[in-house]
């Protein structure tokens, strides 16, 4: 073991830290009490902590190589990442205290790692071990996903403000499996998503405003329209690939959005469109005094009227619109269009080759995709009452993106994991205060080095000559 | 046997820009025969492909297919309709499998137009009719005989782009032959394979044309495979067809010999070019 190598890389990941947190740590500006300026405040201290934590840490990881060093490391990070939340030092330093925490826990996840699991380092590459790990996760997670998410409503610790977030993370979850067609399965790089998004949105609320229709009558509506525009999106963009196809949809989601902040008469612009009808359960409304001759949610079932009766029926509502979606698109994936789809995002000249019609074939992966985001605008419009050219921005599209790409292109369980990470963190992170960026961030760039293909990047076969023989004969 | 024509190339002309890549080409592909176009680099003839298989519109020239299926006019139509309607299926120089889908899911999308049918459009499928799952087998059982017979029965589930460089050429082979075409064009089949595989490649070759009875087209520029088992060669240089006939005729052609092992000295600057310089040294 060569010591002096190692502390040369510590201390030089220390510098790097050093130079990082110098301007980012050492230096806040603080409003002068009477509002006449700002003065600077140093924080010297917090930045000598920073370095020696990432000094050691790195040490630790670097220590992990030698095989006698890892029952050590991993007690002693374990013990730091378990006793540390104990200790009082949290008044004092909680973001130094957290950031210690995570990264104790993820050397002691490496160390266990690195201890207990040697035998399959040896022998088996690593993309073949991700692609076994990856398709266990889809057998015997998906679901217990699902179960969980069905009871996720009634469990004693689910608060009206943890149940909102599950709704965000689902309608995400939902817009990410749509958008999976096109990106993952078709290859379709859709940077203006979003437009669809708005397009089922705002045909639900300018529908049911303006011909009085229920929800479950807008619903199919909506997706048809969203679905037309995903058409009328596909046509100039058939002969467009890669960045350019990039480009074009881009400017397809921000001409929506502009139009829909522009067209004041039709749309009510910048001010959006308010009191968009709530849903209905079998036309019974959630209110506690019901309209004459209609029966509340409530008296129906002869409960007391709570206003989480409504949460409770858009929670179902969105996951019931998400499973569909998920089962649709694992379908479809098995029968030729949806191996169209595929071979048309592995190689387009050879599918004109084997008489496919990539022209239609383009246009069918645009339609379904932009559908399933009409479905979930729809949604959105009930949910919020309200929606505006502002809730459609750019922003949008790039998170959903991100959902896709961070998931593993294609896979269904990935998009939920990314879902959760992408929206969940960064609620859970609101401790951290104005750190909260920089944790998503920095956990961002951890799943792009260690994950690079996608959180879940594997793909499974659309048909099996094993199972298809047994089927068979 | 009377040889009946599968394909007849008429006056074919494809020009980029101000270099004339295919000038003037007639030539007849006969059913149940296999037919190689031959030449240096760069005399046009995957350019030909290319016309005939629709990734180019050519501007001059009739390509006339009558096999099977009907009689068609292949300048006139999209690329994919070429492929769909007429059946002309091809290979690439640069092998172009689907290399993140399986070996058999290569051969399944082969099938598409026919499967597309059967699933009525995606409708009857989604709902899993008997119709649909009988046509999907049918489409494995093909698969299948296609594996067994260069196979690849084990390597089935692998992606595609996991084999084998040598199988890797025969699965686009498979892939081609899974549409049933009336004609297959194969371009340069055998570059890269070892002689082994190169022999593999004519067993297979004289197979499809003998068993399967339909016309094959080849660009090679290996000897042993083109020699050995063509029926017919076409010569091209600089765009122009400068030999057309047997094997045997080929080989002791003249102009041939000449398009491959150059010119011999002696050989004076050309009239026209000479005219040129005239005239240059006079102005």
């Amino acid at each position: 073991m060569d010591v002096r190598a190692l502390l040369k890389d510590a201390g030089l990941a220390a510098f790097v830290t050093f130079m990082l947190a110098l301007p980012m740590i050492g230096f806040q500006t603080v409003d002068v009490s009477g509002g006449v300026g700002i003065t600077v405040v140093t924080r010297f201290g917090d930045v000598a902590i920073s370095v020696v934590l990432v000094f050691f840490g790195r040490l630790a990881l670097s220590l992990l190589q030698q095989s006698n060093w890892r029952l050590p490391l991993l007690a002693l990070s374990a013990g730091i990442a378990l006793g540390l939340p104990l200790l009082k030092t949290q008044a004092h330093y909680p973001v130094i205290t957290w950031l210690t925490v995570i990264a104790s826990a993820v050397i002691a996840i490496r160390a266990a790692w690195l201890t207990f699991d040697v035998s399959g380092v040896v022998g088996r590459d690593e993309s073949n071990r991700m692609g076994d790990a990856a398709a266990f996760v889809g057998r015997w997670f998906g679901p217990v996903f699902v179960v969980f998410a069905l009871i996720f409503p009634f469990l004693p610790t689910t608060s009206r403000y943890v149940l909102d977030l599950g709704i965000l993370v689902l309608t995400y979850v939902m817009l990410g499996w749509g958008l999976n067609v096109v990106v993952g399965l078709a290859g379709l790089l859709d940077l203006g998503y979003v437009a669809f998004y708005a397009v089922g949105a705002y045909s639900y609320a300018i529908i049911a405003r303006d011909f009085g229709l229920t929800f479950w009558a807008c619903l199919p509506l909506a997706g048809l329209f969203a679905a037309f525009f995903g058409v009328i999106l596909g046509f100039p963009v058939l002969r467009l690939r890669g960045d350019y196809l990039a480009i074009v949809t881009l400017g397809f989601g921000e001409i929506i959005r502009i139009v829909l902040l522009n067209w004041t008469s039709f749309s009510g612009g910048p001010n959006g469109i308010s009191g968009v009808p709530r849903p209905s359960f079998l036309g019974m409304p959630f209110h506690p005094n019901p309209p004459e001759g209609t029966t509340s949610f409530h008296q129906f079932f002869n409960i007391d009227f709570s206003a989480e009766h409504r949460i409770v029926f858009l929670y179902y509502l969105i996951l019931v619109l998400a499973l569909v979606t998920n089962f649709f698109t694992l379908r479809i994936r098995r029968l030729p269009i949806g191996r169209a789809w595929e071979a048309l995002r592995e190689d387009e000249i050879a599918c004109r080759a084997l008489g496919i019609n990539p022209t239609n074939t383009k246009l069918t992966a645009f339609a379904i995709g932009a559908m399933f985001a009409g479905f979930a605008g729809a949604f959105f419009a009930t949910r919020q009452g309200f929606i505006s050219p502002e809730s459609f921005s750019f922003i949008e599209s790039a998170v959903i993106l991100a959902i896709v790409v961070l998931g593993g292109m294609g896979s269904q369980i990935g998009v939920v994991l990314a879902a959760i990470l992408l929206i969940g963190i960064p609620e859970f992170f609101r401790e951290l205060a104005q750190f909260r960026m920089l944790a998503f961030g920095a956990a961002m760039v951890g799943i792009m080095i260690w994950r690079p293909r996608g959180l879940l990047a594997h793909r499974d076969p659309s048909i099996r000559l094993a199972d298809s023989a047994g089927a068979g004969r | 046997m009377t040889r009946t024509p599968l394909l007849e190339v008429d006056h074919l002309t494809m020009r980029f820009g101000g270099l004339i890549a295919v000038n003037d080409i007639s030539f007849t592909a006969y059913d149940r025969e296999i037919t190689a176009i031959i030449g240096p680099n760069g005399a046009g003839k995957t350019t030909v492909f290319n016309c005939l298989t629709g990734f180019y519109n050519a501007p001059v020239g009739r390509l006339r297919l009558t096999g099977a299926r009907g009689e068609f006019l292949l300048e006139r139509m999209d690329g994919f309709r070429i492929a769909q309607k007429a059946g002309v299926a091809r290979t690439f120089q640069n092998i172009r499998l689907f290399p993140r889908m399986t070996v058999l899911e290569n051969l399944i999308v082969a099938q598409h137009n026919k499967l597309m049918a059967a699933s009525g459009y995606t409708v009857a499928g989604l709902f899993g009719l008997r119709s649909y799952r009988e046509a999907e087998r049918e489409a494995i059982d093909l698969a299948r005989s296609w594996l067994d017979r260069l196979g690849l029965t084990a390597q089935a589930d692998w992606e595609a782009g996991n084999l084998p460089y040598g199988s890797q050429r025969r699965l686009e082979i498979a892939r081609a032959m899974c549409t049933k075409p009336v004609l297959l064009c194969l371009d340069e089949p055998a570059a890269g394979l070892n002689p082994r595989e190169s022999a593999e490649l004519r067993e297979l070759l004289t197979e499809i044309r003998d068993r399967h009875r339909i016309g094959v087209l080849l660009i090679e520029h290996d000897m042993s495979v083109v020699m050995g088992i063509s029926d017919h060669i076409v010569v091209l240089d600089y765009g122009r067809l400068i030999a057309d006939g047997t094997p045997a005729e080929v080989r002791s052609d003249p102009a041939v010999i000449r398009a491959y092992l150059g010119e011999e000295e002696t050989d004076q600057i050309p009239p026209e070019v000479a005219r040129d310089l005239r005239q240059e040294g006079r102005a």
